[in-house]
């Protein structure tokens, strides 16, 4: 499974492996954030946390429609399907998953406190901003897998992929964008929607992996 | 060890390819799959793999052990494609096969020189010929030990030596009590295989 983990991680860190779109993505949609709105550095302020976490979201649905795709196109995928009797489906697009969150999610992550700059954001929202974006993004991962595996047959399959894991990605938005504004506006307390976002994240590293394995295991043709 | 399929059907997008195969093959025999285009060759091996369900019939495999319960387990699959990445070098690609499917056949080194590529492990995939991509493909099968290999068009791409040597390494394995399933439109070489020609018996 190591082995699974550290072969993903290189084929997204070669070339072609796309593991630098996201963040391209991500710098260029917050980038443009002050541009449009204009130097009102209060106004950036407040609306920081929501732009990082829905720069992130965007930017973490772009990889998602290859994390299966370019394992059926190469055959790799029937092989792991096969291996399902050492190594659990779910298991193995759990693995697939964290390389996955490692390769393309994590730099988003490490990028978010630069773009807050940019934003204006006070120190502490940064931070919380940034701990929320590490929580959640994974939950992301889970749900977007689902979605991969669901559109795996179909050659054009990113759009779909996008429509089917935004609605559901949403819960995981609403709360990590609420804990974020909890750590700076004094009365709501951080704590509970923080929580709920780390809830969301095992919950659906459970569900996620389980419902992908399913979808792939009756996607071959 | 036994594979035992009894009046196994097919089917590819709502069409019954084949139905009503019955084959049996045990320790050292191999199985040719031939027919013409459409009859349903490579969708035989997917359904033995368990890559799809059959339409209808039972695939078992008996005296498997532990070991291997179903007979994907047991078995190794060459498809159409060779499940190798193209931005990774190949010996890079077959370490991941041996950590993924396990280490107890031949090291990735060692199964490189058997199909003959011994001296472009460190190239990256991408830049392999067709048949040098095969042939890479085939040093996976050497590296995990399964007793099944089920072939789909094998040699689509090798030149006349590697077919040969190809051929000695299936031999080799059927020395070793391996079973071979194989769909083929060249003969491959296997002395004593028997042959299941598809296409005939289904109804149209």
């Amino acid at each position: 499974m190591l082995a699974l983990y550290l072969r993903e991680l290189r084929v997204s860190t070669r070339a072609g492996g796309g593991a630098l779109t996201g963040v391209l993505f991500f710098l260029a949609v917050v980038a443009t954030m002050p541009f449009a709105l204009g130097p009102d550095l209060n106004l950036l302020a407040r609306i920081g946390p929501a732009v990082l976490w829905i720069g992130a979201l965007l930017a973490s649905l772009l990889g998602l429609d290859r994390l299966f795709q370019a394992d059926r196109e190469d055959g790799s995928l029937d092989l792991l399907v096969m291996a399902g009797e050492r190594h659990m489906l779910a298991l193995t697009v759990l693995v697939k998953c964290l390389a996955h969150w490692t390769a393309c999610m994590l730099p988003l992550v490490v990028a978010s406190p630069i773009l807050g700059l940019i934003l204006n954001m006070q120190p502490v929202a940064i931070g919380a901003t940034t701990l929320t974006l590490l929580v959640g993004t994974p939950a992301i991962a889970f749900i977007g897998a689902t979605g991969a595996a669901v559109a795996v047959g179909l050659p054009r399959g990113g759009v779909l992929v996008s429509v089917l894991v935004l609605p559901l990605a949403i819960p995981v938005m609403i709360f990590g964008v609420s804990a974020s504004y909890a750590a700076i506006n004094e009365p709501d307390p951080f704590l509970p929607p923080f929580l709920i976002l780390a809830a969301l994240t095992l919950f659906l590293a459970v569900i996620g992996p389980a419902a992908a394995a399913l979808a792939l295991r009756h996607a071959s043709d | 060890m036994r594979l035992i399929a009894e009046n196994l059907g097919g089917e590819r997008g709502g069409r019954m390819v084949f139905s009503g195969i019955d084959l049996s093959l045990s320790d050292g025999g191999a199985l040719l799959v031939t027919g013409s285009n459409g009859s349903g060759k490579s969708t035989l091996l997917k359904v033995i793999a368990g890559l799809l369900p059959s339409a209808s019939g039972t695939l078992r495999l008996e005296d498997g052990g532990e070991q291997y319960p179903t007979v994907g387990s047991a078995a190794h699959y060459l498809g159409h494609l060779n499940a190798i990445k193209t931005s990774l070098s190949v010996i890079e690609n077959l370490n991941f096969w041996r950590d993924f499917n396990g280490d107890d056949g031949l090291d990735p080194l060692a199964a490189l020189e058997s199909v003959g590529l011994g001296a472009i492990g460190r190239l990256q995939f991408g830049y392999l010929s067709t048949g040098q991509r095969r042939r890479a493909s085939i040093a996976r099968l050497l590296i995990s030990r399964r007793p099944i290999w089920l072939l789909d068009e094998p040699t689509a791409g090798l030149d006349a030596a590697s077919e040969r040597q190809f051929s000695t390494l299936m031999q080799s394995h059927l020395a070793r009590g391996g079973l071979i399933l194989a769909a083929t439109h060249l003969p491959l070489g296997l002395a004593g295989s028997k042959e299941l020609r598809l296409g005939e018996a289904v109804d149209a």
